[in-house]
């Protein structure tokens, strides 16, 4: 418990406290910053556009994984898995050597919000999919076939059956993606150029704050940060103890 | 049912030429890159003590962490499954939290708590001569905060579902609460702890931003490999970059391999 104090807990409130020390008008001040808050704006879209995408792609790759049969879906499982394994600052090279200006295939995004989206897009691969792929195995077929011998159509059957014991699982992992790419740095750094007003996200301005020496405005972006993280947790804690209760 | 086929099909190509874009060919050029010709850019990163000395540090640093993460991951996860104390669910929300919380936000609370000028614990700590930040405690921290929640996230599920009566039998049989744990609760956690040792070090060698703040990027010293992937890109050492994410991407990848071998036998 000590331990867990001195390193998780204990600096985490060190960040609230130094954001709280400027006082609201100081924290404000920071916010409201054009820059800053150009950053924040960025993030923030970028991040519910790219869950959107994970809702859907994720679940489509669940689906494909859970109910189909093909050669080489060992080699899928893993590939989705690579996002969260490789370390950031790699996943922004490689996406830069296909994506970037000597892109083999002629596609240069490197320096547009296009690259930010690509990035997020990236490091969030795994956790719609992942979360909702336990769920999809444990589904009964025979109830997808029930309806459908009942006259339902393919996509009534999806939208009427199935989605609905989906739907606490993909929330999850659409809010577990939404946490991560708020949070994104690594794979930022390469790709996006940081160009501010355009292309800078929070981390990368918190990150430029402390370098600054400025680590009153620093941890209030952070605790900006922190405060949208700890939302998300919370509300996948209440999702999944729902899960759990109708168990 | 040809049209549930054509269906099948289309949402398996979608499915597996999504992940193939984003994915599975950015990844593979990295190794391209590398071997673009022939071994002489892993030769070359190899010889650069650099090189060399941040993945020394990187393997130093993420085995630490694991260790910690190993004794303290058990531990914590005991005390969640088979402790009732109040704020356990709040203890068990912000065990996830440095999985959703920035990376930059974990340097910069480090930075703010181990400080020398004004660091809560940083002062203290600094009087007696023990450095965190800018030296090896600072990124063994910044490591073990990031990867921690991986290891408790495996181990408490398990241990919830093998429940206390194979416990609580030991125990009445008489033995004590080492030997109850060492050849009861540990076997049964065995694949979880391992699983969560193989994911925790695959993120701990890969760490880079709270590494990048509490480290203060001191070439040969206080820089690890990621670091040095992005230095060297921006110093337009392209190779030694693209030789450096290979070995890094190696490790990644073969530790999700080992994981997903592992894993079915975990099941049974």
């Amino acid at each position: 418990m000590i331990w867990f104090s001195l390193i998780v807990l204990i600096p985490l409130s060190a960040v609230i406290v130094k954001a709280k020390s400027g006082g609201w008008d100081g924290y404000w001040h920071t916010i409201t910053n054009p820059q800053t808050w150009a950053a924040i704006k960025l993030t923030i879209i970028q991040s519910l556009l790219v869950t959107l995408v994970n809702v859907f792609m994720g679940t489509l790759i669940a689906w494909v994984l859970v109910r189909d049969h093909f050669f080489g879906k060992r080699a899928v499982e893993v590939v989705i898995d690579i996002p969260f394994a490789l370390p950031t600052i790699v996943a922004g090279l490689v996406l830069l050597s296909l994506y970037g200006p000597r892109s083999p295939i002629g596609v240069d995004v490197a320096g547009t919000q296009k690259a930010v989206f690509l990035a997020l897009a990236f490091v969030t691969v795994p956790f719609v999919a992942r979360t909702v792929q336990p769920v999809l195995e444990q589904l009964d077929e025979e109830v997808e076939e029930a309806a459908m011998s009942l006259g339902a159509s393919r996509l009534t059957t999806f939208r009427r059956v199935v989605l609905p014991s989906l739907a606490p699982a993909i929330g999850a992992g659409a809010a577990l993606s939404f946490a991560r790419a708020v949070s994104e740095y690594g794979s930022l750094v390469l790709l996006s150029g940081s160009l501010a007003m355009r292309t800078e996200v929070a981390s990368v301005r918190i990150l430029s704050y402390i370098e600054n020496g400025n680590t009153a405005a620093a941890a209030a972006v952070a605790s900006t940060l922190l405060m949208i993280s700890l939302a998300v947790i919370v509300l996948v804690d209440i999702v999944q103890r729902r899960i759990a209760r109708r168990d | 049912m040809t049209d549930s086929r054509v269906v099948r099909y289309v949402l398996r190509f979608v499915a597996v030429a999504y992940l193939f874009l984003l994915v599975a060919w950015p990844v593979s050029l990295v190794a391209k890159n590398t071997f673009a010709h022939g071994w002489s850019s892993m030769r070359t990163a190899l010889a650069d003590p650099i090189v060399t000395g941040s993945l020394k540090l990187t393997v130093y640093v993420a085995v630490v962490a694991v260790i910690f993460n190993l004794v303290f991951g058990v531990g914590i996860s005991l005390i969640l499954v088979r402790r009732r104390f109040p704020g356990r669910r709040a203890l068990s929300a912000l065990i996830d939290l440095p999985l959703a919380v920035s990376p930059v936000v974990v340097g910069l609370a480090l930075v703010l708590t181990y400080n020398r000028r004004d660091g809560w614990l940083g002062t203290t700590l600094e009087d007696h001569g023990f450095h965190v930040l800018f030296a090896n405690p600072g990124i063994i921290m910044a490591t073990t905060f990031v990867s921690l929640p991986l290891m408790i996230r495996e181990i408490v599920p398990v241990l919830e579902e093998i429940g206390t009566d194979q416990e609580q039998a030991a125990r009445s049989l008489g033995a004590n609460p080492r030997q109850t744990f060492l050849r009861i609760t540990l076997p049964s956690i065995k694949w979880a702890v391992v699983y969560g040792v193989v994911l925790s070090l695959a993120r701990a060698l890969g760490e880079f931003g709270a590494v990048k703040i509490v480290a203060g990027n001191i070439a040969g010293r206080t820089q690890t490999a990621t670091q040095v992937v992005e230095q060297t890109y921006q110093d337009f050492q392209q190779n030694t970059a693209y030789a450096t994410s290979f070995i890094l991407a190696l490790l990644a990848v073969a530790s999700i391999v080992v994981v997903s071998i592992i894993r079915p036998k975990g099941n049974t």
